[in-house]
């Protein structure tokens, strides 16, 4: 262990967020060495964790301005379309600044089918959202991939105000009003019935801490599994399980044929056409899948607490939040996207109190990151690996001017 | 060396046919009804002075650029208007002048890059994982090592393809062409850099590439190279083929001594 932590220690100063990077890479070193079973135990243990996070507040991490479980609930909408984002900018390499667009186009579609006109329910139009997702992503992706690098990021930011403003003019879709009063997801259990019975199978009571010591809160309680205005969390709980299949398809494709037909393409797209790649159908398919996450995403959105879409609900900047997640957390790394899309959500609603300082704070933490770690918090492990070298030859360069 | 396999007598098969091919940028021909073919087996030296048209030559072939008029014939079948993936998947790969590797990904994954231009594995394989996905990810995981083995660079497979060395990369496109199961394998100043000791074990390289069953294209500016390696060789002069033949005979060639030879003797020795 000692070994290879000295064989990584490079001979060059390190700022903070590049020891972050290195602690990380020996968490994750240490956790491949792990025999199998006890690998399978962690993450079973890290899963229930992030389950029952909202439940435990624990203390620190808990906003108590604001309801918690609501905080964690835009955190996980975050962090899954920071995963769907990853696979369009990370992996394809395609700079998309109009991600907003398929994210209304799945909050709208869940809107529209099971409100006034259709009438489904959720889980009955939540595929058919992302499905209509899809081919919105393939439909602007046909004629925009064909340009690239700044010109595929400029065309994408028009494309996503496109959606945002033909939605606001037109009527059969709420106009400028939006869509209130969307349903809920059935209630699995019993209905509530207000006032008095919160329905559901059973209630799970919440964490409450003195300081450091907990206590159970009997007075909130999460009643399983009711979708109402009341409670966040179930949806979170359903969110984080949307999550959890994306991350599990993301990882089984990622290590495939496909996903190096994209790094490639990322990488040298001339180069890898004349290695046999279809890059067009590739990026297309980045396109798509990204686009099909994202309309998942604005589809739980649309179901969740409030139940009520808007125009305003999709502003160009939430285009470049999710930009910034992916690229604060470190685009190309699955991992780092969801961090990059959690630290996003989190943060602003924990220092609710600077709520004046929010975008000065982001301003200012976003020059940082770019100074001291322009590939992001967690990039993938060789972008690491090759940057630590870069490092170490340009340290040893610098050596070798100042001898002479 | 050069009077191994194809040329002796006999129908040959030709694997590629340029058929008065012309190409016009604008005001300037780059090459001017050139014609020449590749046969089976052998290895093709292709060379000419700076600006002569052979990359441009180079890339009419595989689909880079379309001709100006005239056709590229691949086994016979005209390779105009071809999507450049599809000309690959059809059997001719090539490696660049200034590498361009796939920097951020493994030697390994460079190569099987390379190996996926013929896998059928598409999405709903891959997240499925289905037997065709497993089936063709170790076949094409297998052929990339024996490969990496070939050009001699297995000991690596597992570094970042930006981190090799500058020979080693160059060894390493030759690698990932080769993995698209070419039946041509074009080959583009893959000498360019290389110290004398290098580009003797290229020259092996090369003549072990051609026992594997390939047919190669060379085009090299590096005489005794071009002559030690090819069987035959064209030479291009301002867009022109000015002459065709073996070694030997390009060697006492006078157009050719007066274009080219002339003037590089003396940097090449």
């Amino acid at each position: 262990m000692s070994a290879a932590t000295t064989e990584r220690t490079p001979a060059v100063a390190l700022n903070p967020l590049q020891r972050l990077g290195l602690w990380w890479d020996g968490v994750v070193d240490r956790y491949n060495a792990l025999p199998k079973l006890s690998r399978l135990l962690l993450v079973i243990l890290f899963v229930l964790f992030c389950y029952a996070l909202p439940l435990l507040r624990p203390p620190i991490i808990t906003t108590n301005a604001i309801d918690f479980g609501g905080v964690m609930f835009s955190v996980a909408a975050f962090a899954l379309v920071a995963l769907g984002l990853n696979i369009v900018i990370g992996y394809a390499g395609l700079l998309d600044l109009g991600y907003v667009g398929f994210y209304a186009v799945g909050a709208y579609t869940t809107g529209v089918l099971t409100t006034y006109h259709w009438h489904w329910p959720f889980f009955l139009a939540l595929p058919l959202a992302i499905a209509v997702t899809m081919v919105t992503g393939v439909i602007l992706g046909a004629p925009t991939l064909r340009v690239r690098g700044d010109y595929l990021a400029i065309v994408t930011l028009g494309f996503g105000e496109i959606i945002r403003i033909c939605v606001n003019n037109v009527q059969w879709l709420g106009a400028s009003a939006g869509i209130k009063d969307i349903p809920h997801p059935n209630t699995i259990g019993k209905k509530p019935v207000p006032p008095f019975d919160p329905g559901g199978m059973f209630a799970i009571p919440h964490l409450k801490w003195n300081g450091w010591v907990p206590s159970l809160d009997k007075v909130h309680e999460t009643h399983f599994l009711v979708f109402g205005a009341v409670d966040a969390i179930p949806y979170y709980w359903l969110l984080l399980t949307a999550m959890i299949l994306v991350l599990l398809g993301d990882r089984l494709v990622k290590a495939s044929r496909v996903g190096r037909a994209w790094e490639a393409t990322r990488e040298d797209e001339d180069a890898a056409e004349l290695m046999g790649v279809p890059t067009f159908k590739y990026k297309l398919m980045a396109f798509a899948l990204g686009a099909a996450i994202g309309g998942l995403s604005g589809s739980f959105y649309a179901s969740s607490q409030g139940g009520y879409i808007s125009p305003d609900s999709f502003p160009l900047l939430l285009s470049m939040l999710f930009v910034a997640a992916v690229i604060v957390g470190g685009s190309g790394n699955r991992w780092g996207a969801m961090a990059g899309g959690t630290l996003v959500a989190y943060l602003p609603e924990r220092f609710r109190a600077f709520a004046d300082y929010r975008l000065l704070v982001f301003g200012l933490a976003l020059t940082v990151l770019a100074v001291w770690r322009p590939e992001g918090l967690l990039p993938p492990r060789r972008t690491r690996r090759a940057k630590l070298v870069e490092a170490q030859i340009d340290e040893l360069e610098g050596e070798g001017v100042v001898d002479e | 060396m050069s009077e191994t396999g194809a040329q002796t007598g006999g129908p040959l098969t030709k694997v590629l046919e340029v058929d008065d091919v012309t190409i016009r940028f604008g005001g300037l021909t780059a090459l001017d009804s050139v014609s020449f073919d590749i046969r089976e087996g052998e290895i093709l030296g292709l060379i000419g002075p700076n600006g002569a048209g052979k990359t441009t030559c180079f890339n009419v072939m595989t689909g880079v650029y379309q001709a100006t008029s005239g056709q590229v014939l691949f086994d016979g079948k005209p390779l105009t208007k071809l999507a450049r993936h599809k000309i690959t998947q059809l059997g001719i790969a090539r490696t660049f002048q200034n590498i361009r590797l796939f920097r951020s990904m493994t030697v390994l994954e460079n190569v099987m890059v390379g190996a996926d231009a013929h896998s059928k594995v598409g999405f709903w394989d891959a997240l499925l994982r289905t037997p065709r996905h497993r089936h063709t990810e170790s076949e094409s995981t297998t052929r990339a090592k024996e490969l990496l083995k070939i050009v001699g660079i297995s000991a690596r497979h597992d570094e970042l393809a930006a981190n090799l060395s500058y020979g080693d990369q160059r060894r390493l496109e030759i690698a990932r062409a080769m993995a698209t199961g070419p039946k041509l394998l074009c080959l583009d100043e893959p000498a360019a850099g290389f110290n004398p000791a290098e580009k003797l074990k290229l020259m092996e390289l090369i003549r072990r590439v051609r026992d594997e069953g390939y047919t190669v294209l060379l085009i090299e500016h590096d005489m005794r190279l071009v002559m030690g390696v090819t069987d035959r060789i064209v030479v291009l002069e301002f867009g022109r083929k000015i002459a065709e033949g073996t070694p030997a005979e390009i060697r006492d060639n006078p157009a050719v001594i007066a274009a080219y030879l002339g003037v590089d003797e003396e940097d090449a020795s």
